[in-house]
């Protein structure tokens, strides 16, 4: 989780993350950080995400991404 | 038959009459059959092409679908003695069987599109490269009809398919409804383009007669037709004398002509989309909005999520991420990142995916070199203004001018200009004309055309000019008080006196000053000697 | 108070329907000054009395005979049906018009239309129809003369052909709003100048001289008209030496009259009899009579009529003597008016 946390704020340096909820829905992530986020994360957590599950709910927060990415891992 | 003709009136009044009268549980079926007829009456074998997309899409999307349960119940039932890896084996050839469908489909489709639209230009394009190398053979030029909108309702088609691969939807069950779908007429000519999620269920519902409802899809209408016939057909008259004509109106007048087609697009755009989504209302389906106020944004991105919304959307969700999380494009993230660093490094997959976006997004507007360079400039300046973004950040933290009304208006008029520069590609005849009409603005110093009143007519008479301004003023004040909520929510706050006092003015407004029929060009009515 | 408010509804909806109309009457070109040939046809309908012969045809009819000629000399009541290059399918369904209001003796048709077998131009088609009330003759008499982009709806609701003359409204659109000034009497365009013939023009080789089926049909419908409801057809040419009539199509006309036993009265070879003199019988190079010119036509017209179809005397009728009394006071001022402006020129 704060290895997550750390690669969100290596985009944003200014946004909590820990406790922002609705960062697509309020435009904190745009959908440049998202695909940078997707390849961030195929490098760090070695986890795909893959087009499908790019959806607003997965990336509103990190804790919602964070489950996304376990979700993803355990399979 | 165009959304400004009597026969497209003609058509929607029948059909609105008969489709409150029959049994509701029929409406969609009338819906199914109006949008064939037109179709039909549009041009015959538009049928042939619509009806392959649906039948092709539909089929592929129920075997898709098939899979999935399939292996849904195949997984239930083999609950207890699969292993993980015995169920991921599965899991993906069940997978494969879904990807060989789904890719034929895309094929066949994308294909078809391709090959209507783009064959002739690709045969021009060999042409002109045969005439470099100096042979004189040349390829013919096929003989295709472009059906209507069929660049829309593909992609409407393609987006279900996608959505059902991804598991997001599940298949429609009946081909008559999928294909109500992929034809609903008001949307074939213009978009917007609709996710299934979003029509299906208004689509297919039983729709009582609501005055209400009603009364706001014509007040749509009308809005959609006064923004169509009193302001973008006649300024359109002024934008082709400019266009038409490069050598004689250029440096200053190419300005003109670049405020004024930015007007026309946009009134044009915009009414048609109003037109559209108003004749849905008028039938009791609601329709995604596809605009929101696109002139009040602040930057291109911002832009981008306010015009054309529908159409930006599908190349988001449906190229630009799976492009992004595509096998090559991470290893080439990965790759890059090694080798030039966490900046650079992180920042080039991306813009070479929004480059290939912006590539097809020019390509999907129309077969030529124009719409492409169109397209690529728009994400060169995407690339450019992410790529500042640190600088800007650096900026407002130093000058707090960010949400002061001054830089707020700094920032619109900038988008503004910004966007109807890059539109000139549309305009002139191809892309070296284009660049060099934006030069001329700049070199060209003819500032003193503007105070000359018979040159400035530019096919327009006076009362035509009064006309534009007084129209362009209360599109812009209506587009302005967007920010205070939709125009329906504005409206319901009106007094109903008031607004029907309102929709008989504006109904008036159309009638006169309209440019439709055959009188508009004056002209044309000169009598001689008998 | 349920029946206040329906009322009132209704009052509301009625008075956007009247404000429609009032637009649309406001920016229809009112023909007043210019193209005054624009409002012959609608006076047709201000008419009191009968007719017992009615003329159809084009500029070659209104400009060609004077109906208070015939009137003072032989007591015959007339009108004309014409306008602007009328088509020869807008004379037959004006012709059809004119029996819902009354029967005449005589329907005197001027052939040059056969000439046009499709529809020309839309300005001319307006000048024709757009004087018509609406009735199914007038319906077939678009469909007959639309031009190919133009619509049916167009000259059903004038309003949306018009709609774009709000630009160039001047006072005549109000002033005239509800009463034109009287311009004509009995369908006849009164012009006093001359312009002598300097030069008569020879006909430009056609390739093909016979007349269109579309014509042909047209004509043979009218004569039908005509036998059903036992009237004379009469085909006549006017002595305009422009638009040029060729021998070929005399000829056609000819055997047509003759098998069909109908009279074809071709003016330009019976100069001597009517006495045109195109030195002082026309006002424009000889494509159209004046006043002197139309009066002679209508002398030497008036006995045949009576002779051949036996049309009545009828100036011992007491009411048609008073409606006539006042055209013909009319028909003086107008022309004394005329010839004081041209001696002011």
């Amino acid at each position: 989780m704060n290895e997550l946390i750390s690669i969100l704020n290596g985009l944003h340096p200014d946004v909590d993350f820990a406790e922002a909820e609705g960062l697509v829905d309020n435009g904190v992530l745009d959908s440049f950080d998202i695909i940078s986020l997707v390849a961030e994360i195929d490098s760090e957590f070695d986890v795909r995400i893959p087009a499908e599950e790019i959806l607003p709910e997965n990336f509103n927060s990190a804790k919602a991404l964070y489950e996304l990415i376990t979700r993803l891992g355990d399979n | 038959m165009l959304f400004t003709s009597y026969e497209f009136w003609g058509f929607i009044a029948c059909l609105f009459l008969l489709y409150y009268l029959i049994p509701r549980k029929y409406q969609w079926v009338m819906l199914l059959a109006a949008s064939y007829i037109f179709y039909f009456l549009a041009h015959p074998t538009y049928l042939i092409y619509i009806s392959v997309t649906t039948m092709t899409t539909f089929y592929a999307a129920m075997r898709i679908g098939q899979l999935l349960n399939v292996q849904k119940a195949h997984l239930e039932i083999n609950k207890e003695t699969f292993s993980k890896e015995e169920k991921q084996g599965y899991k993906s050839s069940v997978r494969k069987k879904q990807r060989k469908w789904f890719i034929a489909c895309l094929l066949i489709n994308f294909g078809i599109l391709a090959f209507l639209k783009y064959t002739n230009f690709t045969i021009a394009n060999i042409n002109s490269l045969l005439s470099v190398l100096g042979t004189g053979e040349r390829l013919t030029f096929m003989n295709v009809i472009l059906p209507m909108g069929i660049s829309f309702y593909t992609f409407q088609a393609m987006g279900y398919l996608i959505d059902v691969y991804q598991g997001k939807i599940k298949p429609e069950k009946s081909i008559f409804r999928f294909a109500l779908f992929v034809s609903f007429f008001p949307q074939l000519v213009q978009g917007p383009i609709s996710r299934f999620n979003d029509l299906s269920a208004t689509l297919y519902e039983e729709h009582r007669f609501d005055f209400k409802e009603v009364s706001y899809g014509f007040q749509r209408i009308l809005w959609g037709l006064f923004k169509k016939l009193v302001i973008a057909d006649r300024i359109l008259v002024a934008v082709n004398t400019i266009i038409k004509e490069p050598d004689e109106y250029n440096g200053v007048f190419v300005f003109v002509g670049m405020m004024f087609y930015a007007i026309q697009l946009y009134a044009d755009f915009t009414g048609g989309i109003d037109i559209t989504i108003g004749i849905a209302e008028v039938l009791g389906i609601r329709i995604k909005e596809n605009f929101n106020a696109p002139f009040l944004a602040k930057n291109i991105t911002d832009y981008w999520r306010r015009w054309h919304i529908t159409m930006g959307t599908w190349f988001r969700d449906y190229l630009f991420y799976p492009l992004s999380v595509s096998g090559p494009i991470l290893n080439l993230s990965r790759w890059s990142r090694r080798r030039l660093g966490d900046g650079l490094g992180r920042k080039i997959p991306v813009y070479l995916t929004t480059l290939i976006v912006w590539f097809a997004t020019g390509l999907w507007h129309g077969s030529s070199w124009n719409f492409i360079a169109w397209g690529l400039t728009n994400g060169i300046v995407i690339i450019i203004s992410q790529a500042f973004e640190p600088l800007y950040a650096r900026f407002h933290n130093k000058f707090p001018v960010k949400g002061k009304p001054l830089y707020s208006a700094f920032e619109v008029i900038r988008t503004v200009l910004l966007m109807s520069a890059i539109r000139m590609f549309d305009c002139y005849r191809d892309v070296p004309l284009t660049f060099r009409m934006f030069g001329s603005m700049f070199t060209t110093g003819n500032f003193s055309a503007l105070f000359d009143r018979e040159v400035m007519k530019l096919g327009l008479s006076g009362a035509d000019y009064i006309v534009l301004a007084a129209a362009t003023v209360i599109l812009i004040a209506s587009g302005i008080r967007r920010k205070e909520g939709s125009m329906r929510d504005r409206l319901e706050k009106i007094p109903a006196r008031r607004r029907y006092l309102m929709i008989y003015l504006l109904g008036v407004i159309i009638l006169l000053f309209g440019a439709y029929g055959v009188g508009y060009d004056a002209t044309q009515f000169i009598y001689n000697q008998f | 108070m349920k029946w206040v408010k329906v009322t009132l509804r209704i009052g509301v909806v009625s008075l956007v329907i009247a404000s429609f109309f009032f637009l649309q009457r406001l920016v229809m070109p009112k023909y007043v000054n210019g193209i005054v040939e624009g409002s012959l046809i609608e006076t047709y309908y201000e008419e009191e009395g009968n007719h017992d012969v009615i003329f159809v045809g084009d500029c070659e009819v209104y400009e060609c005979f004077s109906p208070v000629a015939l009137w003072e000399e032989y007591g015959i009541p007339s009108f004309i049906r014409g306008s602007a290059q009328q088509l020869i399918w807008q004379s037959y369904y004006l012709m059809e018009e004119t029996l819902r209001y009354e029967k005449p003796e005589v329907f005197i048709f001027n052939v040059l239309a056969m000439k046009y077998n499709e529809p020309q131009k839309e300005a001319y088609n307006r000048l024709t129809l757009d004087g018509m009330r609406l009735s199914s003759a007038k319906i077939k008499s678009i469909k007959a003369s639309m031009m190919e982009d133009e619509n049916m709806i167009d000259y059903i609701i004038p309003l949306f052909r018009y709609h774009s003359r709000w630009s160039e409204l001047s006072f005549d659109d109000f002033r005239y709003f509800f009463n034109k000034k009287k311009l004509f009497h009995n369908g006849y365009y009164m012009r006093v100048d001359v312009r002598p013939v300097t030069t008569f023009p020879q006909g430009k080789k056609l390739p093909d001289y016979s007349f269109g089926d579309n014509a042909w049909g047209y004509l043979e419908k009218m004569k039908k008209l005509c036998d059903n409801n036992d009237i004379d057809l009469m085909l006549i040419k006017a002595p305009a030496i422009y638009p040029y009539w060729y021998d070929e199509w005399d000829e056609q006309i000819r055997e047509y009259a003759d098998s069909n036993d109908l009279i074809y009265l071709n003016f330009l070879d019976l100069i001597e009899e009517t006495g045109i003199d195109y030195n002082t019988d026309t006002y424009d190079t000889g494509l159209h009579m004046n006043l002197s010119g139309a009066e002679k036509l209508s002398r030497y017209l008036g006995p045949i009529l009576r002779e051949k179809y036996g049309v009545p005397d009828r100036r011992n009728d007491a009411e048609l003597s008073r409606i006539w009394e006042d055209k013909t006071t009319f028909y003086y001022e107008m022309k004394a008016a005329q010839e004081t402006e041209l001696a002011g020129k």
